[in-house]
């Protein structure tokens, strides 16, 4: 009987996780190394959008992106110049550096990082 | 009368995880937990669920299979921007025999180098003779080698038989012919 208990309170437990809003879109990448510090919302980088758009290979070799969510330092200046987010975000291929917001649009106090199931950064959540 | 209660109390409770789980597939941008509902981005950035509608669903990471969406032709993402980039592809298949008792790895480079370029794994994941490299799933659970973007950007460490795909003695396997490099099948 005490047994029968704790199986459904364990089961209660089980639906209640996953019935819990489930955050953001797989490998959205917070950036927000730089960005708060200087007054503006994080970014928010959302792979998936991209990926429709673009192979890896665009990013990850010709605008030299390393693979790892934190290993790569974008500063505005980069982007005005045309390098990384630069190369395409520059009114032609995608808006400009011009349209803060846009980009800039995390809640406020985020952690940079990726999101949205396993991370790549060390033992993952199985 | 007790046993009753519990039972539909259950019932309901799986009901709202599965509607739950059912309702993941794009999250909408105000709700996601990471974007500002109050920021102007909000209303002009394109929903999830509007981009993934039309793509193949999967069961496990953002529910979208990128591979299938790629080969029928319902995403035609670019291959570089700038027009001199050499864009690089290989159709050769690697066989990874060393999986103890689990099926043998088959790894198949077309579907890889559809997306990725050459320096993206080699030489610094892999080395580029077959063979060669150590891969174990511990380094793979950490993030390193397949980790990379399995479980990130791929499909995760969950779904173990899609990369062990290969038993020993089966047509799979015996396609390699004893030797641990051969071109796709067409």
């Amino acid at each position: 009987m005490k047994q029968g208990l704790l199986l459904r309170g364990a089961l209660v437990a089980l639906c209640l996780a996953a019935a819990a809003p489930a955050n953001s879109e797989y490998g959205d990448v917070v950036l927000n190394r730089n960005a708060e510090k200087n007054g503006v919302r994080p970014v928010i980088f959302p792979h998936w959008f991209h990926r429709i758009r673009f192979r890896c290979k665009v990013c990850h070799h010709e605008l030299g992106f390393q693979m790892r969510a934190g290993s790569n330092i974008v500063s505005m200046n980069d982007i005005i110049e045309g390098k990384f987010c630069g190369m395409c975000h520059n009114g032609q291929i995608a808006w400009g550096p011009d349209r803060c917001d846009l980009c800039h649009s995390g809640k406020p106090g985020l952690q940079s990082g990726i999101n949205g199931d396993s991370q790549t950064k060390g033992p993952g959540k199985w | 009368m007790k046993r009753l209660r519990w039972s539909v109390l259950t019932a309901l409770l799986v009901l709202v995880a599965a509607v739950a789980w059912a309702a993941t597939r794009g999250q909408p941008i105000a709700t996601d937990g990471l974007h500002d509902p109050t920021s102007p981005a909000v209303g002009m950035l394109q929903e999830p669920a509007e981009a993934f509608g039309s793509l193949p669903e999967d069961t496990v990471g953002n529910r979208v299979r990128w591979m299938r969406a790629l080969d029928e032709g319902l995403i035609t993402p670019r291959t570089n921007i700038q027009p001199e980039t050499k864009v690089n592809l290989r159709t050769t298949e690697v066989l990874l025999k060393n999986t103890g008792e689990m099926p043998m790895v088959r790894f198949p480079h077309r579907q890889h180098t559809a997306w990725l370029d050459c320096s993206n794994c080699h030489d610094h994941l892999f080395a580029r003779e077959a063979g060669r490299t150590r891969i174990n799933m511990f380094a793979i659970l950490a993030g390193e080698k397949c980790g990379v973007c399995h479980g990130a950007v791929a499909f995760p460490l969950t779904e173990c038989l899609r990369c062990h795909s290969a038993p020993r003695g089966s047509p799979e396997a015996l396609a390699f012919g004893g030797t641990i490099v051969r071109e796709a099948a067409r």
